[in-house]
């Protein structure tokens, strides 16, 4: 264990926040501009990892493995949610032949 | 004891199970039924009263229910006081209402709603027996409520007619104001004392000194709301304008029973008004004052039940007087007998209106006398009564209260003798012309059904010898009714009258001699050829303004209607229309309009959702940032 935080500290800091930054606002803006259901899910997903990303690595600049837990809870979630999303994406194809978000959006007014 | 307090309960219970059965089954149940039920309840209730009455020792007891209102250092209790002032008002109010219960059942036969008249005569009763009972000044006010609530639904009975709902609003509102000086009496008494329980106020109060002003004070509220229930001026004219209501109604409630609560009331506080010289001077004029008012227009009236209704005034009237002189004994004695000559004269009306189906002006009767020859008879013996035609009860309690006045003040005396000639010109005016002469109408008069003439029998016969209850020591008496009462308030048998024998022989061939001149006078107007008076536009001008009650109802209208309307129409026209109703609407409709404009968020588009609470997380940040 001791050797992976070692292996992690190799890399400073500054790297991880600014990666962490990257891939959030990328899954960010993919959630945003995109109409296509999976490519959201998928940056969903990306937002959840570069949290996981930014957890760890401050887990082990501040040996607190506390945050390590965390990661494996927004896993587990993450999991789950993705079951729920596809299982909708699923019944969506199915019934409107299509995966683009802009056509449910009957829930309004 | 228990059987005391088993009995004590029982009284104002079963009239309130015949209010529940009634009540609850007047779809289910015949009209026979219901006026079956209904009068059992009171008579086994009269019963229960007799028992209690013949078992009584004189002393008082106190039936304790339970703690009624318990806080701080405030205990009312739920309690009913057994003494013989009490004994003898529920003897009256079952013994008469049975009476009257019975009638109606003749009268009320054919009436769609006649298990809901049941039912509200006998709450009425419950309620007046409370009022009477009760230990307390606050259990006495909610039968004191009560009654002024069956007397607005019963007065309003017939509520299809819009006349007859304004009688009863106008008897609410009229009692209403009385009820405000109770309420006052109350808390002043409350305040002064720390109880509302009758012996407890009775004693403290006993010992404070005469004329002190709490006491002059409180005793002045509590007749303004005698003068309300019991329709004494100024707060009389919602009593004629009560005869609106079913006649038996009139009887029970607006002649014999719950209009002597106020005597009632200042009876029972009699201890306090004696302490109150200045209050009981009050008492007295205004008694003088509502006796004549009453008998002058009782003069012209044309219906039958308005001529009655002016006499229940001006008897009324009487009864405060001779309170006012200190004379309850009298006072409670001349309840008793009006309470059976005026039951069964608005017993035998009702029985004449019957006979003619529904007629009420006596200019289109007459002659009645052959063809109802036991309402006949009747009337006539309460005519006689009321006019106080000895050995009838009338002339007893008539000639006591006469008697007392003159021993207090000869003005009064004088105008309450004046009064008693105008009641036998009214009383025999009325008979003339109902039984009399021929007849006028166009119905096919017929007698009324035994139920209903046995009642009239019965109070007949009251009417006659009722006055052996108090023949004074004159006649070899012992005024058995005086002595009876004086147990229960200390207030009685403390004027012994001051009289010698040859004033009060006197006193009585004067009023005797004058109310028989006057009857003959009537007998030569009315019987020997018959006037009828016209309109009231058509006569002279004091006659007229006689005939249309002195104007006292146009003089509400002008200083207290006229003026609240005005006022009404106002606070509609500005506060509710100009301020009240674009506030209120304008919160509604800028509330509409702010939801109508921030309803266009909601675009169903996920991605602004999701943009939306990007934003709303940055600007979060931004602000924890900055508050830092």
């Amino acid at each position: 264990m001791e050797h992976v935080m070692t292996a992690i500290r190799v890399v400073p800091l500054d790297s991880y926040l600014v990666l962490s930054f990257l891939l959030f606002s990328i899954g960010m803006v993919g959630a945003l501009v995109r109409r296509n259901v999976i490519i959201v899910i998928m940056c969903l997903e990306l937002m959840l990892n570069s949290v996981n990303l930014l957890l760890v690595a401050f887990s082990a600049y501040h040996s607190d493995p506390g945050a390590q837990i965390m990661v494996f809870f927004i896993m587990l979630v993450a999991a789950a949610e993705v079951t729920v999303g596809l299982s909708i994406l699923v019944l969506m194809k199915r019934n409107t032949d299509s995966v683009d978000m802009n056509i449910l959006n009957r829930l309004k007014w | 004891m228990v059987k005391l307090d088993l009995l004590a309960i029982l009284v104002p219970a079963l009239p309130l199970l015949g209010v529940f059965i009634t009540g609850f089954g007047r779809r289910k149940l015949s009209a026979y039924a219901a006026g079956g039920i209904a009068t059992a309840m009171v008579a086994l209730s009269f019963i229960a009263s007799l028992i209690l009455f013949l078992g009584h020792d004189g002393q008082t007891h106190i039936v304790h229910l339970f703690s009624w209102i318990h806080v701080g250092a405030m205990d009312i209790p739920f309690a009913f006081q057994i003494d013989a002032l009490s004994l003898w008002m529920m003897l009256v109010v079952t013994g008469i209402g049975t009476l009257i219960h019975l009638y109606s059942i003749g009268y009320m036969h054919d009436d769609p709603r006649v298990a809901t008249f049941f039912a509200q005569l006998n709450l009425f009763s419950f309620s007046m027996l409370l009022l009477v009972m009760g230990a307390n000044f606050l259990v006495t006010f909610i039968g004191w409520e009560g009654v002024g609530m069956c007397s607005y639904l019963l007065i309003g009975f017939w509520y299809t007619t819009p006349a007859f709902n304004y009688a009863g609003r106008k008897a609410f509102v009229m009692n209403r104001i009385g009820d405000v000086g109770m309420l006052l009496a109350m808390a002043l008494m409350f305040y002064q004392f720390g109880t509302l329980n009758y012996v407890d106020v009775m004693q403290q109060g006993g010992l404070m000194a005469s004329g002190n002003p709490l006491i002059v004070t409180a005793t002045l509220l509590l007749f303004l709301g005698a003068t309300g229930k019991s329709a004494q001026l100024p707060l009389l004219t919602w009593l004629p304008d009560a005869m609106a209501g079913p006649t038996p109604v009139s009887a029970l409630i607006h002649a014999a029973t719950m209009v002597t609560a106020g005597v009632f009331l200042v009876v029972r506080s009699s201890v306090l008004y004696e302490l109150a010289p200045y209050t009981q001077d009050i008492v007295l004029w205004v008694g003088v004052a509502t006796a004549l008012f009453g008998a002058t227009v009782g003069l012209f009236q044309n219906d039958i039940k308005k001529v009655l209704a002016y006499s229940t005034v001006s008897q009324l009237g009487y009864m405060f007087a001779a309170l006012g002189t200190g004379d309850y004994g009298n006072g409670m004695f001349h309840v008793t007998t009006h309470a059976f000559f005026k039951a069964l004269l608005f017993l035998a009306a009702g029985s004449v209106i019957h006979a003619l189906g529904g007629e009420q002006d006596i200019r289109k009767m007459g002659g009645l006398k052959g063809v109802t020859k036991t309402t006949y008879v009747t009337f006539l013996i309460a005519t006689l009564a009321i006019c106080g035609i000895p050995p009838l009860s009338g002339f007893f309690s008539k000639d006591g209260i006469l008697a007392s006045t003159f021993a207090a003040n000869p003005v009064a005396y004088a105008v309450l003798v004046f009064a008693a000639m105008l009641t036998a010109f009214y009383m025999f005016r009325l008979l003339f012309l109902t039984f009399f002469g021929t007849y006028r109408g166009t119905a096919h008069p017929h007698e009324s059904p035994k139920v209903m003439t046995v009642p009239l029998v019965v109070l007949a016969i009251l009417s006659a010898i009722g006055g052996l209850l108090n023949i004074p020591h004159i006649f070899g008496g012992h005024s058995w009714l005086n002595t009876f009462l004086a147990s229960a308030a200390d207030g009685i048998g403390m004027h012994p009258l001051e009289l010698s024998a040859g004033t009060e022989w006197t006193l009585m061939a004067i009023s005797t001699a004058l109310v028989l001149l006057t009857i003959w006078y009537a007998w030569s107007l009315f019987c020997k050829k018959t006037t009828l008076d016209g309109e009231p536009a058509d006569m002279p001008f004091l006659k007229r303004l006689i005939a249309k009650r002195w104007m006292l109802d146009e003089l509400y209208a002008w200083l207290f209607e006229k003026p609240f309307g005005w006022i009404s129409k106002h606070f509609f026209s500005i506060g509710e229309e100009k301020i009240a109703v674009p506030l209120t609407a304008g919160t509604g409709k800028a509330t509409l309009g702010f939801g109508e404009w921030l309803r266009k968020v909601q675009t169903g588009n996920s991605s602004f959702y999701l943009f939306a609470m990007m934003v709303g997380v940055v600007v979060l940040l931004i602000l924890t940032y900055f508050s830092a």
